[in-house]
């Protein structure tokens, strides 16, 4: 079980992150649980400074942009 | 203008992600490259002509007409400009593939104040920032010990001075106008964001952002290789160009309106020099309007052709681009209002100042 999480504070950029990351774990299948953040102060604990990001069983797979679907699939395999 | 709500991102991707899957080659990716700045600039020279011929041969109409010169000048201008953000943000991109957000904060770090508002400022030209991410840039900066002047240089010049603006002004207005309003526009940030240091204003900061303690996150991936930059720089273009074109279209065929229709020295008595009260009004108006810079530029080249002032212009470019009102909603979650208001206020104060500095000498 993996656990996704999509930082972001809600930006359009953010909305598409949390889309695109959804639609792949659905495609793939994978035992995983996305959970938005919202909240700075949570964001900023994680050490990003840049959103949206993207952080995967606690590592950071991406920040500063919307990730491709391949991407995501990629980290969830 | 725009609704607030598109305020979303004029954010550039950030950080180069090694590719996932080992496609296009670096021999290819050069190649490429090299042909399409052969193309370009094969295209770009022959787009005036082309205009004329469109415009008078083609459809007929009669140059120095209204509609003539209106539809010269968006068949001129629009591809004109949107060529030159390609290749500009493109170049922009590659750049940013070296400088991160997070080698910028690590970089202003160790910066003391005055030297370290200079640094911001210029960083803040390169780095990639959109507003929705103010507020954890801003966190960012301040938990990793940057001054919180040096701060506000970065959160002023990142804006307001970027290189959409610099190119839509260089197609539309010259060089000049853009050289002037880069230095100026780095100025107001320099100034500004010293002079909110000199007021030691950190106990503004909402107090749960200072007891944050920031992991420090291992960023992904290692070292982008130039393939890694250079597709960077695509995705940049694709990300960038994509979202601003529409604003492009729309802003020249206004503009062009304008150019056409409006009447020479139709604005002399309005935004002419002579009119002390328009800085100030500028900056007022443009305070609360929120539209990026894409959006902006083609309307200011019209009203400049028709007799505005070029400091009174500016002011107003500067107000609606740097200080917007989404903006703040989104930094009150880490400032407290009256730190707010000081940022407005020098900011504006800032810009007046370059509004009757240009009235007066240019």
């Amino acid at each position: 079980m993996k656990t996704v999480k999509v930082l972001g504070p809600g930006c359009p950029k953010c909305q598409e992150t949390y889309k695109v990351v959804t639609e792949a774990v659905a495609e793939s299948g994978a035992q995983a649980q996305v959970e938005k953040v919202s909240d700075f102060a949570e964001i900023a604990k994680l050490g990003v400074f840049t959103t949206p990001a993207v952080v995967v069983d606690g590592q950071i797979k991406v920040v500063g942009k919307v990730p491709s679907k391949k991407e995501v699939l990629a980290w969830l395999a | 203008m725009t609704d607030p709500k598109t305020i979303g991102c004029a954010c550039a991707t950030t950080a180069p992600m090694p590719a996932a899957k080992p496609s296009a080659g670096l021999a290819r990716l050069l190649g490429l490259g090299l042909a399409g700045l052969a193309a370009w600039y094969a295209l770009y020279s022959q787009l005036l002509a082309f205009s004329k011929y469109l415009a008078f041969d083609l459809a007929g109409l009669t140059p120095g007409s209204h509609l003539g010169e209106a539809v010269q000048f968006f068949v001129y201008d629009t591809p004109k400009v949107l060529m030159l953000l390609v290749l500009v943000v493109f170049g922009v991109g590659l750049l940013r593939s070296f400088i991160t957000v997070d080698w910028t904060r690590r970089f202003l770090a160790g910066k003391r104040e005055s030297a370290g508002n200079v640094l911001a400022a210029l960083l803040g030209v390169v780095t990639p920032f959109c507003s929705c991410s103010a507020v954890p840039l801003f966190i960012g900066f301040v938990t990793a010990g940057v001054p919180l002047g040096v701060t506000f240089s970065f959160l002023i010049s990142a804006p307001m001075v970027n290189e959409i603006a610099l190119v839509m002004l260089y197609g539309l207005l010259g060089w000049k106008i853009a050289a002037l309003y880069f230095a100026t526009g780095i100025a107001v940030a320099i100034v500004a964001g010293w002079t909110i240091g000199r007021l030691k204003m950190e106990k503004h900061i909402e107090g749960w952002v200072l007891d944050i303690r920031a992991g420090e996150a291992a960023l992904p991936g290692g070292r982008p290789t130039i393939a890694d930059r250079l597709r960077f720089g695509f995705e940049a273009v694709r990300d960038i160009v994509g979202r601003v074109w529409l604003y492009v279209v729309l802003g020249i065929a206004v503009g062009a309106g304008i150019h056409g229709y409006v009447p020479e020295g139709f604005l002399a008595g309005i935004m002419g020099k002579g009119a002390w009260w328009a800085v100030p009004v500028s900056v007022l108006i443009g305070v609360p309007m929120y539209t990026n810079a894409a959006g902006i530029i083609p309307i200011i080249d019209a009203l400049l052709g028709k007799g505005a002032a070029l400091g009174t212009v500016l002011a107003f470019m500067m107000s609606v681009i740097a200080l917007s009102f989404p903006e703040m909603v989104i930094l009150r979650k880490v400032l407290k209002p009256r730190l707010i208001a000081v940022f407005v206020g020098v900011v504006a104060a800032g810009i007046l100042l370059v509004g009757y500095l240009f009235n007066a000498i240019v």
